[in-house]
């Protein structure tokens, strides 16, 4: 009762400034409407006067009103009291730019023209817009592109906002726009200074331009020396830091296949690897997977409409579907087909081929032959960057999932009764048998596992690639290699081989090309087996497999 | 006299007679029956038997390799293409000027900038060296592969696996235009073979005839092989290779022999197929195509002579009227076939006498019924 008494001002305390946030918000946005009204009914002093005012601020409108201004689409109105309404046109509607309310025009319209001087004092406006936008990564998109555009016009509007910035990250667009345009347009001590810092913040965009600088005073005789020396010494500093974002960067795309990879594998692993099927049609409990995601987005689209913060869960809630839906397929598969061909793998191969035919044309039938669209949710798409390096958090959360797949399976087969029963049966089936182990039941588990993983596999592609009748197909072949360069029947080396192979193609990529270095991965494959028959981690065994 | 007629049976010798005289009389009906007699066989048709005799030689030499030695190789369609895509380079040099840009280089050559013809198409001009690389081409890359993949006893599972990757990296190889073999759409628009028109009714028969008698020939290769001493250390090492190396037998030589004679003889069913078909491209190499082949032995009856044979024809029959007449459900229809074969038919078509055979005689309580033969 104690903590309910007080927390409860708190409670109203988050209630209050909800409340008043909001009428806050509209505030800025009326403000801004009736300074815009201002610029077009005013004389020459009022509309200054306004647009003084409005370059605070940050409102769409402006940028709205801006567009409309300039194709002619506003429009003034003398109303039955002698007033003059401002109407701002979208299409075939009018609205009233003061209240924005929709307006159905009446009397006599006559188009207001900007002169070129507003005109230009406008575009001024809405370009820096953004810079007074609450939204953080808007704010660093505008500073940049501002200082990339070398103009001076803009550099008294980037120091005049600079001081007035709190969060690191767009202290430093601020400051990285300001001294790339003052490398083109500042005094020889500015320039001195922008070099200086330039190469401190390590600043890839500035590259380019301290390269053209240097090649500017190399031709120039008069140039200043020491300016020169500077700017080479911060283009190293570029360079090296570059090298190291790119490689950075190389390991996390690796990191990230590698993820792709073991996910759509690891079900492989333990349906090939532990149990010794060859399921062809492990590609469709794939796009299972993709499709359950599929199904599930658009109820929650129908349910609660698209961007609502339910739809945001959609993704979520979808991961234990894909699993149970993918895994009773598996269960129903092995059931029906599988279990008469256990001691007959090449024929195995043969019937899931046949089902793997059957499943890829219902997805075509019930689906279409293209493509389904599946939509990130907000949390994750985006991309998160630290220092010239960008993730992007779909593939964040996969490399996580991943790994907590590795962990879960790990426990699973470890830790559990059920763990040790396929163990078992995975080294005698017959023994296992004989011991009292339900191998029948245990089959059919393992399988269901398997499959499950193949489910959640595509429920994350469709995060990041695409859902279609023929997506396992793309990766049917990879994964049986990953299984084999790991080791048959050893989870752990599947792990690493996934990894391993993720890694290579992604660093053989910059040079070779997506085609070429996926070629030759699958060629060194082939090689690496000649000298590892048994793969990275073979199984160890007395017994002649004959 | 048996050495050279390698025939098991009376009824063995009646199926080869029934294909000979299929395969004279197609072209018969093509040439002397008049146009609108419902015996004649137009040039078309007689082109679709064409490449399904094509398909079954290739059935065949998989047959070889998979039904008699058990190596599964699920790339035998490279060999194929890569048969195919040699016979093909000299039918794109025998366009000559008549092609859409008027060059004497190939067409897609000029729509890709090339001034000149590639150095390693130059020998193509000459047919001899064309039909001697149907067979080198595919029996060079089997070499290598196969004795990487023998001699570090990469086997059973494995070893198709591996096959199956060694097809999809050569796939997305041939799919790049700058690989000089037309990228994407591969070789089509052939104009002349051996100096002869490609479309008229002659070559098409000819090359009906060539495929025929290369069915039977190669059947005989077989067959004959078969029965030598190679042949049975050949189906040793299928049941147990680990036996045949304990008695010295080098099995990775004996392997690695009959996997390129097998891939030569995929590579010639090839170079007969495009010139029937009128293209080639990547698609006959992707991986898929190498298990339709299996398909096409596990139906017609896997280890058994003529089974490849009618495997081939008939899927490949049975596909052609599902497409037109169910075009949305025929691979449905495909996937429950290969699904009951498997479940069924161990056996395929050819081993459906012996399993009824079987079946009724423990009806009838005998009760004494041949161990099943141990599947590899």
């Amino acid at each position: 009762m104690k903590t309910y008494t007080t927390l409860c001002p708190v409670f109203i305390l988050v209630f209050a400034s909800l409340f008043f946030v909001i009428p806050d918000a509209r505030g800025d946005e009326k403000n801004a409407r009736s300074l815009l009204v201002d610029i077009v009914n005013g004389d020459s002093v009022g509309q200054e006067a306004a647009l003084e005012a409005l370059a605070d601020e940050s409102d769409p409108v402006i940028n709205a009103f801006y567009s409309a201004f300039r194709s002619g689409n506003i429009f003034l109105m003398s109303t039955a009291d002698g007033q003059t309404q401002v109407l701002i046109k979208e299409v075939n509607d009018y609205s009233d730019l003061l209240t924005g309310e929709a307006v159905n025009p009446t009397g006599e319209l006559s188009v207001a023209r900007a002169s070129r001087g507003l005109r230009r004092d406008l575009k001024r406006l809405v370009d820096l817009l953004d810079l007074n936008s609450p939204n953080r990564s808007k704010k660093i998109a505008a500073a940049e592109k501002l200082g990339l555009s070398q103009n001076a016009d803009y550099l008294p509007e980037l120091r005049k906002r600079l001081p007035q910035q709190t969060e690191k990250s767009v202290i430093k667009a601020f400051q990285e726009g300001i001294y790339i345009t003052e490398l083109k347009v500042g005094s020889l001590e500015e320039k001195m200074r922008a070099v200086k810092g330039l190469g401190k913040m390590k600043s890839l965009p500035a590259k380019g331009f301290l390269e053209a600088l240097i090649e500017e005073s190399a031709a120039d005789e008069e140039a200043n020396r020491k300016l020169m020396v500077e700017a080479k010494n911060a283009l190293m500093m570029i360079n090296s830091h570059q090298a190291i974002v790119e490689k950075v960067g190389t390991l996390f795309r690796g990191l990230s296949l590698g993820s792709v990879l073991l996910l759509v594998s690891y079900g492989l692993a333990i349906t090939f690897g532990q149990m010794g099927v060859i399921n062809m049609a492990h590609g469709e409990f794939i796009a299972i997977g993709g499709y359950t995601v599929y199904i599930i987005q658009n109820f929650f689209a129908n349910q609660f409409g698209v961007g609502s913060t339910g739809y945001e869960w959609y993704f979520i809630i979808s991961l234990p579907f894909a699993f149970l839906i993918a895994a009773l397929a598996g269960a129903a598969l092995e059931r029906g087909l599988v279990q008469f061909l256990y001691s007959r793998p090449l024929e195995s191969l043969l019937a899931t081929w046949g089902v793997s035919m059957i499943l890829q044309q219902i997805f075509r039938l019930q689906f279409g032959a293209a493509n389904v669209s599946v939509s990130s949710p907000e949390w994750l798409s985006g991309s998160f960057s630290a220092g010239g390096v960008s993730m992007s958090y779909s593939r964040m959360f996969l490399i996580f999932f991943a790994l907590f797949v590795v962990v879960l399976t790990y426990l699973l087969l470890n830790r559990t009764k059920w763990g040790l029963h396929v163990r078992a049966t995975t080294l005698n089936r017959q023994m296992a048998s004989n011991l009292g182990v339900p191998s029948a039941r245990v089959n059919m588990l393992t399988f269901a596992f398997g499959s499950g993983l193949a489910g959640l596999a595509g429920a994350f592609i469709s995060q990041i690639g695409n859902v279609g009748p023929s997506m396992g197909q793309t990766y049917i072949v990879d994964s049986f290699m990953v299984v084999v360069v790991g080791g048959v029947a050893n989870l752990f080396g599947s792990a690493i081989s996934s990894l391993g192979i993720g890694m290579i193609d992604q660093s053989l990529q910059p040079v070779l090309g997506p085609v070429m270095g996926k070629i030759s991965v699958l060629f060194a494959i082939i090689l690496f087996l000649q000298f590892r028959p048994g793969g990275l981690f073979p199984s160890r065994s007395r017994s002649l497999d004959d | 006299m048996k050495r050279f007629f390698p025939i098991d049976s009376k009824s063995e010798g009646l199926t080869l007679g029934l294909i000979l005289f299929f395969v004279l009389l197609m072209p018969l009906l093509n040439g002397l029956v008049p146009d609108g007699s419902a015996f004649h066989v137009s040039s078309f048709q007689l082109s679709v038997w064409g490449k399904y005799l094509c398909y079954a030689i290739l059935a065949m030499s998989l047959n070889m390799l998979w039904g008699y030695t058990g190596l599964l190789c699920l790339g035998h369609c490279l060999f194929f293409a890569l048969g195919g895509y040699a016979f093909g380079m000299y039918l794109m040099l025998m366009i000559g000027e008549l092609g859409a840009y008027k060059s004497t280089l190939p067409d897609f050559m000029v729509f890709l900038g090339y001034n000149e013809l590639p150095l390693h198409w130059k020998p193509f001009y000459s047919p001899v060296v064309a039909v001697l690389a149907v067979f080198l081409v595919p029996g060079i890359v089997a070499f290598v592969f196969g004795l990487l993949a023998f001699r570090s006893r990469i086997k059973g599972v494995y070893f198709s696996i591996l096959t199956q990757a060694l097809t999809y990296a050569a796939a997305l190889l041939f799919f790049r235009n700058d690989f000089t073999f037309g990228g994407n759409n591969g070789f089509t628009d052939f104009k002349y073979i051996f100096g002869a028109d490609i479309r008229s009714e002659g070559t098409a028969r000819g090359l009906f005839l060539a495929s025929g008698f290369m069915l039977l020939a190669v059947y005989w290769l077989i067959a004959w092989m078969l029965q030598t001493k190679f042949g049975k250390v050949q189906k040793a090492i299928r049941d147990s290779e680990n036996r045949v190396r304990f008695s010295g037998y080098s099995t990775t030589h004996f392997k690695v022999f009959i996997f390129v004679l097998s891939a030569m003889i995929a590579g010639m069913a090839g170079a007969l197929y495009v010139p029937q078909s009128g293209i080639i491209n990547p698609g006959e190499m992707w991986p898929t195509k190498g298990l339709d082949i299996v398909v096409w032995v596990a139906v017609g009856g896997r280890g058994t002579k003529i089974g490849p044979i009618i495997g081939a024809v008939l899927v490949n029959l049975l596909k052609s009227w599902s497409t037109k007449a169910y075009p949305d459900t025929w691979l449905i229809i495909l996937g429950c076939l290969f699904v009951f074969v498997v479940l069924f038919m161990p056996n395929g078509i050819v081993g459906l006498w012996a399993q009824g055979k079987d079946l009724w005689q423990r009806r009838k309580g005998a009760g004494i019924t041949e161990p099943e033969e141990a599947a590899a």
